[in-house]
């Protein structure tokens, strides 16, 4: 079961673990704190965190997250934006103000 | 004289080989069947797959909601590759694919990736200044409609499905296939009439 649906609105977690040591992560670094939206789950697949150590990895529910592309780069088209696969667990609903959580860390 | 020493990592090939046929893990059948479908991976699969869903509705529907069931009908074997999903343009919207974590990429049906798809400028400018890497390319996304790019960075592989031209009424699905390109699918460049024709 997936904790999202299409439409809601989520944050990436504005997570770091390459600071904490040897991790292999599939967050790009440029979407950390980021909020975008549901597109579509894309099913659960082994976490690639556990798989990359050869650790038991438990499926772990997949989402095509819809970014607006100018805001994280603060520049582009309007309109443009980003779809990428993003892991469950780095996810949480977003805050009510954009960005407030990014500026408040 | 001696013959060549023979390279260290065959060596180590062939004692991983061993060790997971040992295992049971994997067969020397296995292994070929895996070579010939990589050597037979080229972007024609792709291009056949998107002539077909322009000129037939049903299985564009069949395409887009199961891109790896469509790929198996056209005589791929996706058996042990990830999902593939299909990204389908629209007048107002097109898509660009990138993997900025290292190189995802559709290889079931489109062969081994090109360099530039693997390049640190491809995979660092496509999500930032995806408008100007296209003009790079001579393709430029008309005003009005929207730049999806599609970081590719976990256990799906994504394949555009591009609009199809204009003056291409009547044509047969061979005909269609020759003008979807391996940039194509990837939505660096969009589909175009040879110029003799485009001129007539």
């Amino acid at each position: 079961m997936s904790a999202f649906q299409p439409g809601d609105r989520v944050q990436v977690k504005d997570d770091w673990p390459e600071r904490r040591g040897r991790c292999h992560i599939r967050t790009p670094h440029y979407l950390r704190g980021r909020s975008g939206t549901v597109e579509r789950v894309l099913g659960s697949f082994p976490n690639p965190e556990d798989l990359a150590f050869a650790r038991p990895a438990p499926a772990r529910p997949l989402y095509h997250i819809l970014f607006d592309q100018p805001p994280i780069w603060s520049e582009g088209e309007a309109g443009d934006s980003l779809l990428v696969e993003i892991f469950e667990h780095w996810l949480e609903p977003a805050s009510p103000t954009p960005s407030a959580s990014k500026e408040a860390a | 004289m001696s013959a060549p020493a023979r390279p260290e990592s065959l060596a180590l090939l062939e004692k991983l080989i061993t060790a997971l046929k040992a295992k049971g893990l994997v067969s020397e059948a296995e292994i070929a069947a895996r070579q010939a479908s990589t050597d037979r991976a080229s972007p024609e699969i792709g291009a056949r797959m998107v002539a077909k869903a322009w000129l037939d509705p049903a299985w564009r529907q069949f395409m887009v909601a199961n891109g790896a069931a469509a790929a198996e009908q056209m005589g791929v074997s996706m058996a042990g590759a990830p999902p593939l999903g299909i990204l389908e343009d629209t007048p107002s919207l097109h898509h660009l694919v990138v993997c900025t974590l290292c190189s995802c990429y559709p290889r079931a049906v489109l062969g081994y990736p090109p360099h530039w798809y693997k390049s640190f400028e491809y995979r660092s400018r496509a999500v930032r200044e995806p408008r100007a890497v296209l003009a790079e390319w001579g393709t430029s996304v008309p005003a009005g409609v929207q730049l999806r790019v599609i970081d590719s960075t976990a256990d799906y592989r994504w394949m555009v499905l591009p609009l199809r031209p204009e003056g291409t009424e009547g044509w047969t699905e061979e005909q269609l296939a020759a003008l979807v390109t391996r940039d194509v699918l990837v939505g660096v460049a969009l589909p175009r009439l040879p110029v003799a024709m485009a001129a007539e």
